[in-house]
């Protein structure tokens, strides 16, 4: 989506079959490796960017690659995708844009049941919602 | 004292047994219900199962009366979100963390966990002590400043021996403070003389370590 609208984008991924899925003529620079190993982010111009998403399956990874991002090489904007809404309340106060893709996701289906309209990323994402749920 | 170890692997059981021998209170966590049982045969209700990283679990385990917990799972990204969540969300003062990879060690001290711990470093730091004639070795690395508290033993070989501190040209911010000869231990001032066979405790920036070694 980012480099179909004219963005640079690079992907850091492990897997490099994984790779296989962005399908032909996405724009995209690929770089094979760990998203936590700071040379590896190095390689994938970390230092230039404007914006670092870091988006595995596991919420510490996220959470901790995003730090790096953040603490070493000073990336203005950070987002990570964290499943847990408390940890991702508690990283979000350490200015981490935390989004949890569960929370979204029902806050949304209630919209739509409710048939209100649907509302910004942050109040789905909000704590107060998180109580609710939990 | 109460201590919450979070992984139960061998490092977390021999420190929840040690820790228990000095009749500390102790709760060992894992998340594995297999890995679980084995603790449980041996530890029986101080082994707790759970996700150590969820906040939830860190209630139950009580991490808000903890004075310690203590991170030693294999993953370096559980056991940074396990002490960086004790401290934070539940201001735990002590928190000590086990890192594999050696260089996210900066990010563990950035983030303010008290203490870590990479047997990579261990050894490899051994290993260093193994081949250099300067027989450099850690005692304890201080957290401000990245200032190391290092012990060598002089030889006949060393070139610092029959010389005076003061004139030994020490790299900058480091000193010789602590010095054992024989079956004595002096504090070292400017004219003390050095000989063979003196054991010296000295403080040095990290990156002056290697130039410290070489003085020796």
């Amino acid at each position: 989506m980012l480099a179909g609208s004219g963005h640079s984008v690079t992907v850091i991924e492990q897997d490099p079959r994984m790779l296989d899925r962005l399908g032909e003529g996405h724009g995209c620079r690929t770089v094979v490796g760990n998203g936590l190993d700071e040379d590896v982010m190095e390689a994938a111009g970390i230092r230039e960017a404007d914006a670092f998403f870091t988006v595995t399956r596991g919420d510490n990874t996220n959470l901790m690659a995003a730090q790096i991002a953040q603490l070493r090489f000073k990336v203005a904007r950070v987002c990570a995708k964290v499943n847990d809404p408390l940890r991702a309340a508690e990283y979000r106060k350490l200015g981490v844009l935390c989004i949890s893709p569960n929370l979204l996701t029902a806050g949304m289906m209630q919209s739509w049941l409710l048939e209100e309209p649907f509302r910004s990323v942050d109040s789905y994402n909000e704590l107060e919602e998180v109580e609710k749920v939990t | 004292m109460y201590v919450v170890v979070v992984g139960g692997g061998k490092v977390g059981t021999y420190l929840a047994k040690r820790l228990l021998s000095e009749d500390k209170e102790v709760l060992i966590l894992e998340k594995d219900p297999d890995q679980h049982a084995v603790l449980q045969a041996q530890f029986r209700e101080i082994a707790m199962l759970g996700d150590g990283c969820e906040v939830r679990v860190q209630k139950t385990a009580g991490f808000q009366r903890a004075d310690v917990v203590v991170a030693v799972t294999g993953e370096d990204e559980d056991n940074l979100i396990i002490s960086q969540m004790a401290s934070r969300t539940w201001g735990v003062d002590r928190t000590v963390a086990r890192v594999n990879d050696p260089s996210h060690t900066w990010l563990f001290q950035q983030v303010g966990v008290s203490a870590t711990v990479s047997a990579t470093d261990v050894i490899y730091h051994l290993i260093e002590q193994e081949i250099s004639p300067g027989q450099l070795i850690p005692l304890a690395a201080l957290k401000m400043g990245n200032i190391e508290v290092v012990e060598a033993t002089l030889t006949s070989r060393s070139p610092s021996v029959g010389r005076r501190v003061k004139d030994l040209e020490l790299p900058p911010k480091s000193n010789i403070v602590w010095m054992h000869r024989g079956d004595e231990g002096t504090i070292v001032n400017g004219e003390t003389e050095l000989q063979a066979g003196d054991l010296v405790v000295a403080l040095v920036p990290t990156e002056h370590e290697a130039k410290l070694r070489e003085i020796l």
